[in-house]
């Protein structure tokens, strides 16, 4: 039991345990913040297996983009509906039966017929200088180079979509027009008038 | 076995070290922020306690430190706590990768840039936690105005560090400032001005400070996300936000301005005539240049209002980047200047 073991089980760990917490939390705001954490835990197992730049961006995209979001909208709600524990024994077929499928898969994917020493031997350990971010961008730019740009292109099919389904017409958004009101001119609104004081009576 | 407790000894003590001086630096920070806002508003600024006010800092620490932390009945207790915390532990861990010489880092690691992004993308966190768990409209108000805000311009600020990338090559804070030398006119920020200029205004506003501080905004909020926090707790999030500032100086510092490099390399007479200045003394020469502009701004500017913030992230800084971003890309493919030279 090395450094590396401990610091893999406590990741772990922390990781099924946050994703636990995610579907039992009664509160929605708390089961955001698990899963904050999950993605957290789980980055640092990525950290482990020296994909420092998958971690990171996990970090990045998901944590500081993605669930900010989520944070916001579940916030905004009114989250004083506590999740009742008949409505948890109502879902729970449907999520039983995701599970088995779920795990199903992953079995006959990536099960122990496909895992151990003898199929898939110890990697070596990288040097200190080697870089994953540029092996992960030579493999992306010059293998998977179509298949990149058809992700991305697909990417910005869906940010045009969803701003299509958002936008209004400008009649119903009350939306204000900055360059008018940089234009505006004191001369045009305010009337200065000269006055001459006046002396106190008295 | 020794071998591994002495590295784990000097690690520990240069993180020591980094906290001490940060912490001090902090301290003396608010102090030169109300020095330097009150001249600049024609007053003196704290002048009553120790010689010329210089141990006002610690007067204030200790005041902090005395009062009672007071957590709102209605409040969700655990996150009302946790929150700060998050904050200040965001804050400090980034401080890792920044390089300070040319060997004093603490972690000199490959994605540096990265890491830097990934934390500083976590610490809103903090403000929304503390936000919600306040149960308090301003307090929430504040809140979704500071994660609206930092999300829109981490987008341009990241666009912003693409471009440094692009040019250095790589995510390693050392290799970006190499990559940087031969003196003031071969810094990042003349042939990234623009993103250079972006960078800054994002910076600002990623940390919530004057003119984009409208996550406090005390006239309509009274403090924003912190308004339940007192003692403590609410020195904790002060401290978080002053760290985040130095830091973004740093990351300014390191990114446009060259770093610990002088600014008189290759010049043949100055070049040598200020050699003896450490490279520590030149980085903080401009870290200190970047962090009494955070100071000037908030003496200058007025606040600005929410949706013009907005505005500004999405509709003018963004489209500035992307346009030369692909500038950089050419400069890049060409070899231009002195700046884009060949990696090897």
């Amino acid at each position: 039991m090395t450094l590396i073991h401990i610091i893999f089980y406590v990741f772990s760990a922390v990781a099924i345990g946050a994703g636990l917490m995610v579907v039992s939390s009664r509160n929605a705001v708390h089961s955001a913040l698990f899963l904050v954490l999950a993605f957290v835990a789980s980055s640092g197992l990525w950290i482990l297996l020296h994909a420092e730049f998958l971690a990171l961006i996990l970090v990045l995209v998901y944590v500081g983009a993605v669930m900010t979001l989520f944070l916001f909208v579940v916030m905004m709600l009114s989250v004083n509906k506590v999740m009742t524990r008949e409505s948890f024994v109502r879902y729970l077929p449907i999520g039983a039966l995701v599970v088995v499928l779920m795990v199903g898969i992953t079995f006959l994917a990536v099960g122990p017929a496909h895992m151990g020493l003898a199929i898939m031997p110890t990697p070596p350990m990288k040097p200190a200088d080697f870089s994953d971010t540029a092996q992960l961008g030579s493999v992306l730019y010059t293998d998977y180079v179509f298949p990149f740009e058809v992700a991305g292109a697909l990417l910005l099919t869906a940010i045009i979509a969803s701003i299509s389904l958002a936008h209004r017409i400008p009649k119903e958004r009350k939306v204000q027009n900055i360059s008018k009101q940089i234009a505006a001119n004191p001369k045009d609104r305010v009337r200065l008038i000269k006055m001459p004081s006046s002396k106190r009576s008295q | 076995m020794m071998e591994g407790l002495i590295l784990i000894g000097t690690i520990v003590a240069k993180i020591v070290v980094i906290i001490v001086a940060l912490l001090l630096s902090v301290a003396y920070l608010t102090f030169l922020e109300r020095k330097v806002i009150g001249y600049m508003q024609s007053r003196i600024g704290p002048n009553r306690v120790g010689p010329r006010g210089l141990l006002q800092p610690i007067a204030d620490i200790l005041k902090l430190l005395m009062k009672e932390i007071i957590v709102p009945t209605a409040s969700n207790r655990f996150l009302f706590i946790i929150a700060p915390i998050i904050s200040m532990t965001t804050a400090i861990a980034a401080w890792a990768v920044i390089p300070f010489d040319k060997t004093f880092v603490l972690a000199n690691i490959n994605a540096g840039v990265l890491y830097i992004f990934a934390l500083s993308s976590l610490g809103v966190y903090g403000m929304l936690i503390a936000g919600w768990a306040s149960n308090n409209k301003y307090a929430m108000f504040g809140a979704m105005r500071a994660a609206a805000q930092s999300i829109s311009y981490e987008i341009a600020m990241g666009f912003a560090l693409i471009g440094v990338m692009m040019a250095a090559g790589s995510l390693n804070f050392q290799t970006i400032i190499q990559a940087q030398s031969g003196g003031f006119w071969h810094w990042y920020w003349l042939p990234l001005f623009p993103l250079f200029i972006v960078y800054w205004i994002s910076g600002v506003a990623e940390t919530n400070r004057a003119p984009f501080d409208v996550a406090e905004g005390e006239s309509e909020l009274v403090a924003g996300f912190h308004v339940e926090y007192s003692g403590t707790a609410f020195a904790l999030f002060f401290l978080a936000e002053y760290m985040n500032m130095i830091l973004i100086s740093a990351l300014g510092a390191s990114m446009f301005m060259g770093g610990w490099l002088s600014p008189f390399e290759g010049i043949p007479y100055l070049e040598s005539a200020f050699a003896w200045v450490p490279g520590i003394g030149w980085f903080l020469i401009k870290l200190g240049f970047f962090v009494f502009c955070y100071l000037w701004f908030r003496a200058t500017f007025p606040r600005f209002r929410y949706d013009q913030i907005m505005r500004l992230g999405w509709k003018i800084l963004i489209p500035v980047t992307i346009v030369w971003i692909a500038v950089v890309t050419l400069a890049v493919q060409f070899h231009i200047g002195p700046w884009f030279k060949e990696i090897l």
